[in-house]
């Protein structure tokens, strides 16, 4: 009985590991196609991390916009990322994760800048949180939040050269 | 939506800062309910966005963005300057998000 017991957790480790290999993998390659797609989308809303708008730009009103995205690994990654902490290295699996965090609020806050009529960025900066585990003090899967935040503004469509207008 | 100015970069184009008002801020502490948990502890096994908690901290900013536009407002500032976010986990699974940023009166 104790046999089977454990027979029975290696089994459902290999199951879990083996959807969060596919599983995750599929996800991850549509978010990526999805985050180009809107990235290419998105292209004219201009977001810079100088803390002073360009010099051809007047700017009119501002507003902060703010993206967020909280992002977990997948059962594959954790398990792999587990291995890699005896040798150490790169974390390759999490850095894809971090790259898809990190465009996602970025995409964010300039669709909400978008939405709002603005056409550029400036002083972007970005604050992570981890918040994994839960409240009992239990130690969970990996799982942060990324918020990317900035001054929006309306610049000046006539303070723009001719060719940048269109 | 507040008529009062939020921006995180320290001058206001076109406009004077007549007075300095100092630090105001605003945090919430937010923490995570276990049936968001566990169906978040599903999501965990393919990984990916988790988007009942990107709701979660996304309420919360804004409650903590809110919470200093008051605090900005009771003091009678009408703009706040330089805003910065910070985040604290408190105990796993609960954390404290922070706005805080300088008041200004604008002319």
């Amino acid at each position: 009985m104790e046999l089977l017991f454990q027979y029975f957790e290696i089994v459902l480790t290999l199951i879990l590991l083996a959807v969060g290999f596919f599983a995750g993998r599929f996800l991850e390659a549509r978010h990526y196609a999805s985050i180009r797609a809107r990235e290419k989308q998105y292209r004219k809303i201009l977001a810079f991390s100088a803390r002073y708008p360009p010099n051809m730009v007047e700017p009119q009103d501002t507003r902060l916009v703010c993206g967020t995205v909280v992002i977990s690994s997948d059962y594959f990654k954790q398990f792999v990322a587990g291995l890699r902490n005896f040798i150490g290295g790169r974390f390759r699996s999490y850095e894809s994760l971090f790259d898809r965090a990190r465009r996602e609020a970025i995409l964010r806050m300039k669709m909400d800048a978008h939405k709002n009529g603005y056409a550029l960025i400036i002083n972007v900066k970005f604050v992570s949180t981890s918040i994994g585990g839960n409240v009992t003090g239990q130690q969970g899967m990996p799982c942060f939040e990324i918020c990317a935040y900035g001054t929006a503004m309306r610049p000046q469509k006539a303070r723009f050269p001719d060719k940048l207008t269109d | 939506m507040s008529s009062i100015l939020v921006s995180n970069i320290e001058v206001v184009p076109g406009k004077r800062v007549k007075s300095h008002l100092g630090l105001v801020q605003g945090s919430t502490v937010r923490s995570k309910h276990a049936g968001k948990d566990i169906l978040a502890g599903l999501k965990n096994i393919v990984g990916g966005e988790l988007t009942a908690y990107t709701e979660l901290m996304q309420e919360a900013r804004e409650e903590a963005t809110e919470r200093m536009i008051e605090q900005a407002r009771s003091i009678g500032a009408n703009g706040v300057l330089n805003v910065r976010y910070a985040t604290t986990a408190v105990t796993q699974g609960a954390a404290e998000i922070l706005a805080y940023g300088t008041a200004v009166v604008l002319e």
